[in-house]
């Protein structure tokens, strides 16, 4: 007998299911856009692709500091704790000097130190361009700090900071 | 338990314990591990996943032109457009795009999201009215966290790049143009917890969303949460060496990757997350995010009227005609006394 296509079930033969072609549709859009996808994603790495881009390296050999005797040599906290938080510290310095005048910093370990950023951290760290530039300008953050207190300005705000 | 407590409490505690897992990894030293070998895998999951799933989309054929029908059709010159018309009912593919360009940037199908309310009057039953109203907190929550999320995504690029790009760092000053608190409050970070707070909230208080919603609809947005949250906390009050971070980004993007000592569990946390999200991006409704260039109701014209649209899986059918019918009940047909085209 004759019939129609060659899958059959209770009802009878029927045509085979539709084959669907194995073709990208649209294949130029797709592959175009996929294309334009990844090059926007990757753009911004591939001027540093392989290279070992150097780390912030800040300097701690100012005078100040190597006059110093080599045990005290240390900072007003320890060195991991100034590396995530000194930007805390300093506003909460700041906040202590401006609204309770209270110049007094009692470090963890039960030391006083004075809370100032000219007149104490920037005595040891007077290099900002080794010190603290080295890693604000690697994280890209440009801290407003230093619209009162650098090199020319420290003495004026120090005369302020003395009346 | 009950439906909504399984399909929420389930995506809850996977996220909790995905934040456990990172906290427990790194307590137990394989920074190694979930700094460099996980976001490597994650990416690569991301990429392949991404391009997999729209190459076999572009493989499956569209039967049928699907215009969308909300406006007018090209027709008649008499018959008026106006600008509405075209973009909803594209007559070639360039206003085609401008509808594509319309839902991408502006989320139009959201914007147009209409509710149903039955407004009872007690005095007067017979006076309740049912009124459609256009509710648009939707599409503020979804543009808002959207657009939000975007940002914050490209300013992470200063953990990636050195030097960082100018548009970079003048993006990062725009927002966080408050200048409040220290270091500066970004914006679009809490705009974006604050955006997908609501997206949750929504889902959870409305009945007949919460009926609706599954646990791949609240993992992603747990999900995106906890990241959000991990970020906010990193950067305003647990603090990490930001520089040690930047150095494993970079060393990440440039394929020399270093792992610095001394960074808090709290970033591994941070990015534990965000390789779970790469990860499970290619797997989840997040595909939206390519899946509408896909979408038929957008892409194609509505041109229907004068250009013939194929369905490419045509295929020679072979019909049962009359004369196979004959041929069958022949016989029959002549013993019932039917008249037959041929005899034998």
């Amino acid at each position: 007998m004759e019939h129609n296509g060659n899958y059959k079930n209770e009802f009878g033969w029927f045509a085979d299911k539709p084959t669907v072609p194995r073709k990208l549709f649209h294949a130029k859009a797709v592959v175009g856009g996929l294309l334009i996808f990844l090059i926007l994603v990757t753009a911004p790495l591939w001027r540093n692709l392989g290279k070992v881009v150097p780390a912030p390296d800040p300097k701690l050999n100012t005078q100040a500091i190597l006059a110093l005797p080599e045990k005290d040599r240390v900072c007003v906290e320890d060195t991991a704790f100034m590396k995530a938080n000194h930007m805390r510290l300093l506003v909460d310095w700041r906040d202590e000097v401006v609204r309770n005048g209270n110049r007094d910093y009692i470090n963890s370990k039960g030391k006083r130190y004075l809370a100032s950023l000219s007149n104490n951290c920037m005595e040891c760290h007077s290099n900002k361009s080794q010190f603290c530039d080295q890693c604000h300008n690697y994280v890209a953050v440009a801290p407003n700090c230093w619209g009162c207190h650098w090199e020319k300005e420290k003495k004026q705000v120090a005369q302020t900071e003395a009346k | 338990m009950d439906f909504f407590k399984r399909h929420f409490l389930v995506p809850l505690i996977a996220v909790l314990g995905l934040i456990a897992i990172a906290y427990v990894g790194v307590a137990a030293n394989l920074q190694f591990v979930f700094g460099v070998v996980i976001p490597y895998l994650a990416v690569l999951i991301f990429f392949e996943g991404l391009i997999y799933r729209a190459i076999s989309w572009a493989r499956s054929p569209v039967p049928f032109k699907i215009p969308s029908t909300c406006a007018q059709v090209k027709s008649l010159p008499w018959i008026k457009r106006d600008l509405g018309d075209r973009l909803d009912n594209p007559e070639n593919k360039w206003w085609a795009m401008g509808r594509m360009a319309l839902e991408i940037l502006a989320f139009r199908s959201l914007f147009r999201n209409t509710r149903t309310t039955l407004l009872r009057d007690q005095e007067k039953p017979e006076d309740s009215r049912l009124v459609h109203w256009s509710y648009k907190w939707l599409w503020l929550g979804a543009l808002a966290f959207h657009y939000a999320f975007l940002i914050v995504i490209l300013r992470h690029i200063r953990f990636f790049t050195q030097p960082v790009p100018q548009w970079v760092t003048a993006l990062a000053e725009v927002d966080g143009f408050v200048q409040f608190y220290i270091p500066t409050v970004y914006i679009t970070g809490v705009l974006m917890v604050l955006a997908l707070l609501y997206l949750l909230a929504r889902r959870i208080y409305t009945p007949n969303l919460r009926y609706i919603s599954l646990a791949a609809d609240y993992f992603p947005l747990l999900l995106i949460i906890s990241i959000g949250i991990t970020g906010i906390l990193m950067r305003y009050f647990y603090k990490v060496d930001i520089a040690a971070v930047k150095q494993l980004a970079v060393g990440l993007a440039t394929l020399k990757p270093v792992v610095p000592a001394g960074i808090g569990s709290i970033f591994y946390v941070h990015l534990f997350l965000v390789c779970v999200l790469f990860a499970y991006f290619p797997f989840s409704k997040l595909m939206h995010a390519p899946g509408v260039f896909f979408s038929p109701t957008r892409n194609l014209p509505g041109d229907n009227r004068w250009n013939l649209h194929v369905n490419p899986w045509n295929y020679p059918v072979k019909f049962h005609d009359y004369m196979h019918q004959e041929d069958e009940y022949r016989e029959a047909m002549i013993e019932a006394g039917i008249p037959v085209e041929k005899e034998k």
